[in-house]
């Protein structure tokens, strides 16, 4: 698919912004004087990296159509899922369940996306799986621990798989002046702003003065942070309104969305971080050294996929 | 089938499928002889672990595997001596002259190194168990070879004991640093020193 100038605009620009950062944060590593802490710049240039990644996937998914969307993000929420339920203690008696999890229900999920079955993929998971699952851990014969093993999976299931299924969907939304790549931008807008929210709050928490939402679960997660972000956020975001639906006399709308998505990242980010402080690790992907995990840098996204996409919904049938 | 082609897909596919994390601690690959022995808790572990070794190493290296499992079928049989060349072990029928310690060093003579699981059968991932003394009766023998201890963690998730289906979670492999047997150390001291250098670790 050929993409159109404001498309190509804002994906360009994207990815210049980034390769700058990437440039930035090199110069600074090569100049041991610039007074800035060792760990912070690492941090940075990994995540700069995993950025550059994301989207430069994403621009290929693009290119290649809205069904390759679909299947990339459909792999990203598998991937997700596998860091969930590996950091999820299980028994031999779930086996045969997360087979059904991972192999039938997550790529059925995106399938139904691709098709635009709204009616049955918003819920395949929150009532089928979920009233399927308990049934078929039941078959195995294990109790132990029943409700416990059935609520981690499904929780898996639905904050990586249902949740994420949303951000792909907006492309097959109805939106208004028959473009057709304005599904796209929106998509790229909720993505650009979901990271740039995490991003921002990362930034505004390096403020000296500190007061900690939630200490004993995130100490990184200020005030400071949430506050700067979301209103750094919200600005840029209404600054974008060209690149969304939201044009016109609506260009608010922008602002406030993207408003709801930088308060929805926080909220994943705070809720995946209470999960891993249980678990006894600091990154889904401790496993995979050196990296965070994958389920780290898409947590904002899961949580306010869901959010952004009824939102736009509701505003297109207003 | 191209072997080469089948063996570059099926350690693209173990990886995939086991999302395997490798790990070298105070360790480095070599193409020296070695033996890579570890704990074992599933079917998958011989060719995870052999997919994780460095491609020279990897041709070098051949795992050591019980021949009722590995001579089952034509698959089974075709991977087991064209793709990873394993020594085939008889478990059924010990016989004195062709024991398998004896006919392990018989094929890997100067060149190649192995993979072992010295419990013997798979455990369920819970606790490592009694190493058998085959590992100290090959280390008596050819005490030039490098003991490497492995650790797989999280492979009995991936595909547990009794069930044919794997579920793709992540797993780790970790080599940790290589031991050897000590003068006069006694067989149940070595095999326990070398369970330990396993145990060890799952903790690092």
């Amino acid at each position: 698919m050929v993409l159109d100038a404001r498309t190509l605009g804002l994906l360009g620009g994207v990815l210049v912004l980034l390769a700058a950062a990437a440039g930035a944060v090199r110069f600074l590593k090569s100049r041991a004087d610039s007074g800035l802490d060792v760990a912070v710049l690492d941090t940075l240039s990994h995540r700069v990296r995993a950025w550059f990644l994301l989207f430069l996937v994403l621009a290929a998914a693009f290119l290649l159509g809205p069904n390759a969307t679909v299947a990339m993000f459909g792999l990203l929420a598998f991937w997700a899922l596998r860091e969930f339920i590996t950091l999820t203690p299980t028994r031999p008696g779930d086996h045969r369940t997360l087979f059904w999890v991972f192999f039938l229900i997550t790529p059925l999920q995106f399938v139904l996306v691709a098709l635009d079955w709204y009616e049955l993929y918003s819920i395949l998971i929150p009532v089928f799986a979920f009233l399927l699952l308990p049934a078929r851990i039941a078959l195995a014969g294990d109790y132990k621990r029943f409700l416990e093993r059935t609520a981690k999976i499904e929780a898996g299931l639905l904050i990586c798989v249902y949740c994420l299924s949303f951000a792909p969907a907006m492309l097959m939304l109805p939106l208004p002046g028959g473009d057709p790549h304005a599904g796209t931008r929106l998509l790229l807008f909720f993505v650009l702003i979901a990271q740039l929210g995490d991003a921002l709050q990362y930034a505004w928490a390096q403020l000296p003065s500190k007061h900690v939402i939630v200490p004993t679960i995130n100490p990184h997660k200020t005030w400071e942070g949430l506050l700067g972000g979301a209103g750094t956020a919200t600005l840029l975001g209404a600054a974008l309104w060209w690149a969304t639906p939201f044009g016109g006399h609506w260009w608010w709308m922008a602002g406030l969305m993207a408003l709801v998505t930088t308060l929805m990242g926080f909220a994943g980010s705070l809720t995946m971080s209470a999960i891993k402080r249980d678990r006894g690790v600091k990154d889904y992907g401790t496993l995979v050294e050196g990296h965070g995990g994958v389920l780290d840098r898409i947590d904002s996204l899961c949580f306010a996929a869901p959010i952004f996409f009824l939102l736009t919904k509701f505003w297109l049938e207003w | 089938m191209d072997t080469n082609l089948t063996r570059n897909f099926l350690v693209l596919a173990a990886r995939f499928l086991s999302g395997t994390s490798i790990r070298w601690i105070d360790s480095q690959p070599d193409t020296c002889q070695r033996v890579y022995f570890a704990n074992h808790t599933s079917h998958l572990d011989s060719i995870v672990l052999w997919s994780a070794l460095p491609p020279a190493v990897r041709l070098l290296t051949r795992p050591v595997a019980a021949q009722d499992y590995w001579t089952a079928g034509p698959v089974r049989r075709y991977l087991s001596s064209k793709v990873f060349h394993a020594i085939l072990i008889d478990r059924k029928e010990v016989k004195v002259h062709r024991s398998p310690v004896q006919m392990m060093i018989r094929e890997i003579g100067d060149r190649y190194s192995i993979l072992v699981f010295p419990e013997g059968s798979r455990s369920d991932g819970s606790e490592i168990r009694e190493f058998k003394s085959g590992l100290y009766y090959l280390c008596k023998k050819r005490p030039d070879l490098e003991l490497i201890p492995v650790h797989i963690d999280n492979m009995n998730r991936i595909l547990p004991r009794g069930e044919v289906l794997p579920v793709p979670l992540l797993s780790c492999i970790t080599f940790g640093p290589p031991i050897w047997l000590e003068a006069g150390e006694t067989k149940t001291e070595f095999l326990q020193r070398a369970r330990n250098a396993v145990r060890r670790l799952k903790e690092a």
